[in-house]
């Protein structure tokens, strides 16, 4: 019998719902409603992220994204006034039950931020941070190891291996969020969320950073929100779509991006939003 | 929103340019047809002269959809509407061609004595530019189930090239001194029985354009 592949066998990787049956669920969210003091910021957002993909969460400003983003590791705790209604649960554990442990749910859930924010430290002591104080290194040459290896899945060791007693701040913009990424990877979360990463990158530091998030799903679930459809479009498996607080539409992003399901969504992709 | 408005404009302006090609390609078909049946070598050399006009507006037609794919990324409705004119293009050209190569066999055909018999040639040429003109019309209104019910007329224009074909066969094996003139008219209906291809292919971006549904080769 013939192994050959069939000329019809397409050269990319399809995006295809049976792989998404296939994907376990990573975390699962309930009936979730969220709370600026009176104000209801999200309202009963029903998702299941499944493992080792990437979801792209999309929508205009103020409709919710980033802030259901910072729900999945509790990131609006440190707000005052904010409430959370609705379950959260990651691999089956409900995040917000009492009791339940925020460091360690930041070490599984790791984040990055829109704007790079390195510690004004050595590249090296940035990547070796989370590692020193959760104590997750038993000797100095399993902590040189560990930030080796963050920086390489970082994409970003062939840049600074001869400079890893710099400071951070000397790397470029595009460097800082690898490191940053680097960063987050070192304690060996389970999931990355990832607000904007690129907002402010030029287009080749943008690439990088979506060839970065592409090969991380290897690894990671990963969940990023973007304000630019098109990196929505390249680097992610499913696509949410956010308005005035409400998930409107949960699709793959081949079916988000040329034929969504919903007006409203299909409204704000072609650009006839409002 | 000032950009959005703009892009409105230029889909509206690919919309009207891509018309524009469907129509020529229609008057093509019916002038070539009257060429044939009509014994009128005048109107088919009009067709053939028209041709190369057609061929810009498709070079044309291309080249907006180039630009819009370049600089407005369209998605959703707009991306499939984009493709559907950028794949449509080409089909309306070809029909084009095929109604150039009929008025070059009409060219020929009205040298010779005239065929006893048009009546079929002629309903296979209504059929094919009724079907082209109403896959035009569905494909204006976004209309799928129009262009389904067009896609279903491919039948006739089927069954009038088996006819034909198979009474040419026979008359070009008991009377061979018509061979060259009967293989002409061969010709002429496997152009038209094409052209009804072509209409379908039309009216299956159409589906696709509406609906995202890809229906070729499954009806």
């Amino acid at each position: 019998m013939s192994t050959s592949t069939p000329l019809t066998a397409p050269k990319f990787e399809v995006k295809s719902r049976a792989a998404l049956i296939e994907s376990a669920t990573k975390i699962a969210v309930g009936g979730l409603n969220f709370y600026y003091g009176r104000t209801e910021a999200l309202q009963n957002i029903s998702i299941n992220i499944p493992e080792r993909m990437v979801m792209a969460f999309i929508g205009p400003s103020g409709c919710g994204k980033t802030t259901f983003l910072r729900t999945l590791n509790r990131m609006n705790d440190v707000i005052p006034g904010t409430r959370v209604e609705g379950s959260v649960l990651l691999d089956g554990q409900d995040i917000y039950a009492p009791g339940s442990d925020v460091v360690e749910l930041r070490r599984k859930v790791g984040m990055v931020f829109q704007k790079s924010n390195p510690f004004p430290k050595s590249i090296f002591d940035n990547v070796a941070y989370g590692l020193r104080i959760n104590r997750l290194s038993d000797s100095k040459s399993e902590l040189s190891d560990r930030v080796e290896q963050a920086l390489r899945d970082a994409a970003l060791w062939s840049e600074v291996k001869d400079r890893l007693k710099s400071s951070a701040l000397s790397l470029s913009g595009g460097q800082q969020q690898r490191l940053c990424i680097a960063r987050a990877l070192a304690i060996r979360p389970e999931v990355i969320l990832m607000d904007e990463p690129a907002s402010a990158l030029d287009p080749i530091a943008t690439s990088k950073i979506e060839e970065l998030i592409v090969d991380l799903k290897k690894q990671y679930t990963i969940v990023i929100v973007t304000h630019n459809m098109q990196q929505a479009a390249r680097v992610s498996d499913l696509t949410a779509f956010f308005l005035l607080g409400k998930l409107i539409e949960l699709n793959t992003t081949e079916k988000m991006f040329t034929a969504p399901t919903e007006k409203m969504t299909e409204d704000y992709i072609t650009g006839r939003f409002g | 929103m000032e950009v959005h408005r703009h892009l409105d404009e230029e889909l509206d302006a690919l919309r009207a340019s891509v018309l524009r090609l469907g129509g020529e390609a229609e008057a093509a078909l019916i002038k070539t047809m009257r060429a044939l049946t009509e014994r009128d070598t005048e109107a088919a050399r009009e067709v053939l002269e028209h041709d190369d006009e057609i061929d810009q507006l498709e070079v044309a037609v291309d080249r907006q959809c180039i630009d819009i794919f370049a600089l407005r990324q369209p998605a959703a409705r707009d991306l499939r509407f984009v493709l559907a004119v950028a794949k449509m293009a080409p089909v309306l050209e070809r029909i084009a061609d095929h109604a150039s190569n009929i008025a070059r066999g009409a060219i020929d055909l009205n040298q010779e004595p005239e065929p006893k018999d048009y009546s079929r040639l002629r309903k296979m040429g209504e059929i094919a530019s009724e079907m082209l003109a109403a896959s035009l019309d569905a494909f204006s209104k976004n209309d799928a189930a129009a262009a389904r019910a067009v896609i279903k007329r491919d039948a006739e224009i089927n069954d009038l090239h088996n006819q034909i074909f198979h009474e040419l066969i026979e008359m070009m094996t008991e009377e061979p001194s018509t061979a060259t003139r009967n293989a002409r008219l061969l010709f002429v209906a496997k152009h038209l029985e094409r052209i009804g291809d072509y209409v379908t292919d039309i009216c299956e971006l159409t589906v696709y354009m509406a609906e995202a549904a890809i229906i070729k080769h499954i009806h």
